[in-house]
């Protein structure tokens, strides 16, 4: 092993004690349900980053990803009355399953066709839920948590830690992803697809592979969504806001490196709990259109981009 | 069969309704290659425009929509501006952020039509709306047939407009080869923002309609971007006269399924139907390339 890799292991291991111990010896809720939030969008915003970021494929379709999460974990849990772990399971499998369908109806596609497929995608899923009654129809459908397991004292408080594994997890595939030969070659057809193919890079395969993995996590972190939630619709599960929340987290904190959509995830989900609470939620979707337009315009690389500025222009002085 | 017939009619005359809300990005993405995903947006803001001024100054809607096209105009001037320098003239992809740059300009226009006029629907008042024409067993709304009236001229106009005159051909030049309009001497930079203005400025005509055919919400525009989009997408980028046949296959298949299914799957269709061109035909109905 690397000395990177010890590093990022025992950071990954500290972080997972931290949060396990946070849920034992602070008694308070809320940070539990804003922190959840918080992770839960860490994860979405990392696996975004593995086609968007590293192939620059921009996926409008995280919502879809998410909602189908959600629903693969209440179809079963009312069907089947699952464990969390199997609604996970399976919400990733049905996610790797539906990136792979999305690839192969999309992936052909370059640029903004692409990007306009995958909200297509997103509002036809969300109709046929819309009108699957079994799962509540455009109503919504309540859910009754499980009773809670053993070191904790409430689920809240599980969910938080499941989530927590959860982000180990999309950061080290990421990781690993970026890497390794596939993230090279998904940087090679991002910077110029027609020179990837000629030389050889399998551009159809490595972008379906990455859709698959970034498929599969997303709905990984939707599944206990409803658990937290204890309700799901399809408007607010399958919302476009969560598409553009997660794409600006990873574009302000920058998609050349797996931290970046960390540090956004972070700063913009901290930065929405804030102003949820003290202000409202409208402030919080024009903070989220503002930062994106500021971002976007103003430091195209995101804020790790504006750090390797800052650290080449004190190299060269 | 009646019923058919009656959603046919319905869905021709939405058609038409649905060309005039979409001519506009079919210039500026279609002709221009802007991925201008904040188009629905601008139009419920020109629709809010006309709320204003009919709410507060009793204004005939589509007269308003005409007070406030100039405005608009000049709007597009500057958001093309704005995109060209900060995107078009940087070169590296984009598009990619271009999209979601407007997605952002979207998500902001949105909030502050929030935080002005509220989340409740709002509509408009004029003679024309409320009442309705029978043709034998059928009744149509008179206020459909002033969108359709109005939506058609002004397709006819703006594609008149397109293929007539020197700015129009000179808008399509930019479309062809942006290359060789340069080395024609001419600014190609200077005619996409006038297209862009064109573009934005029939908004103050099209939001009118579609604040007479249907009360409008601040988050209206997220179910114009699937029908926007899949007119532009199917008529073939660019082409005017693929608009208005896309737009009324999208309306007719609209009222159908309508009628036949219930409205709660009438988001999907809109689609649905874009993503069977672009997996079927790509290039449109009337496909410049």
């Amino acid at each position: 092993m690397k000395r990177g890799s010890i590093a990022f292991w025992g950071t990954a291991a500290l972080f997972l004690v931290a949060v396990l111990a946070a849920t034992q010896l602070v008694a308070n809720e809320y940070p539990f349900f804003a922190g959840y939030v918080i992770l839960q969008f860490i994860v979405l915003s990392v696996a975004w980053s593995i086609l968007g970021g590293y192939a620059g494929y921009v996926n409008f379709g995280t919502s879809a990803f998410f909602g189908v999460g959600v629903y693969t974990g209440i179809l079963l849990f009312k069907a089947a009355g699952a464990p969390l772990v199997v609604q996970i399971a399976a919400a990733a499998m049905v996610g790797a399953f539906l990136g792979f369908a999305v690839g192969l109806l999309t992936l052909r596609m370059q640029g903004i066709f692409f990007s306009i497929a995958t909200i297509a995608l997103t509002i036809v899923i969300e109709t046929t839920v819309t009108n699957w009654r079994f799962l509540g129809g455009a109503a919504g459908i309540q859910i009754q948590r499980p009773p809670v397991t053993a070191p904790f004292h409430s689920y809240v408080q599980l969910l938080v830690f499941v989530q927590a594994i959860l982000v180990v997890l999309a950061v080290a595939v990421a990781r690993y992803i970026q890497n390794s030969w596939i993230g090279r070659g998904l940087q090679a057809l991002r910077d110029d697809e027609l020179a990837a193919e000629c030389t050889g890079v399998p551009t159809l395969r490595l972008k379906m592979v990455a859709c698959v993995i970034s498929g599969a996590l997303m709905c990984a972190a939707g599944a206990p969504a409803a658990m937290y939630l204890q309700y799901a619709d399809p408007a607010s599960a399958f919302n476009l806001n969560y598409s553009v929340s997660v794409l600006a987290m990873a574009l302000i904190g920058g998609t050349s490196h797996w931290i970046g959509p960390v540090i956004g995830a972070i700063l913009l989900g901290v930065t929405q709990q804030l102003l949820a609470v003290t202000i409202s939620s409208e402030v919080n979707v024009l903070v989220l259109g503002v930062m994106l337009v500021v971002f976007v315009v103003a430091a195209p690389e995101g804020i790790i981009g504006l750090f390797r500025k800052g650290r080449r222009a004190e190299g060269k002085t | 069969m009646d019923l058919l017939l009656d959603a046919v009619v319905t869905g021709v005359l939405l058609g038409c309704f649905y060309a005039a809300v979409s001519i506009g990005l079919s210039v500026s993405f279609g002709l221009l290659d802007v991925p201008h995903v904040a188009h629905p947006a601008f139009l419920v803001l020109a629709s809010y425009g006309v709320y204003f001024l009919n709410d507060s100054y009793d204004i005939d809607p589509l007269l308003a929509g005409l007070l406030i096209t100039p405005l608009l105009f000049v709007f597009g001037l500057a958001a093309y501006r704005l995109y060209y320098e900060t995107f078009e003239r940087r070169g590296t992809d984009a598009a990619v952020r271009g999209i979601a740059f407007f997605f952002g300009v979207a998500f902001i226009i949105e909030v502050l039509i929030i935080l002005h006029f509220g989340v409740d629907q709002r509509s408009v008042t004029a003679s024309y709306i409320g009442k309705s024409w029978r043709f034998g067993d059928m009744r149509i709304p008179l206020r459909l047939m002033v969108a359709f009236a109005v939506a058609t001229g002004l397709t006819v106009l703006l594609a008149a407009y397109l293929s007539r005159t020197f700015m129009g051909r000179a808008i399509r030049a930019v479309a062809q080869d942006e290359e060789a309009v340069r080395l024609m001497g001419a600014n190609p930079v200077r005619i996409k923002q006038w297209a862009f203005g064109i573009a934005t400025a029939v908004l103050g005509i099209a939001g009118a309609l579609l604040i007479i055919v249907a009360p409008v919400e601040p988050t209206l525009d997220r179910a114009y971007i699937g029908r926007t989009f899949c007119v532009v997408v199917m008529a073939g980028l660019g082409s005017m006269t693929g608009t208005l046949i896309a737009a009324i296959i999208l309306g007719v298949s609209e009222t159908i399924v309508l009628t036949m299914f219930g409205a709660s799957w009438a988001p999907a269709i809109s689609f649905a139907l874009l993503l069977g061109v672009l997996a079927v035909r790509p290039q449109g109905l009337l496909g410049r390339r």
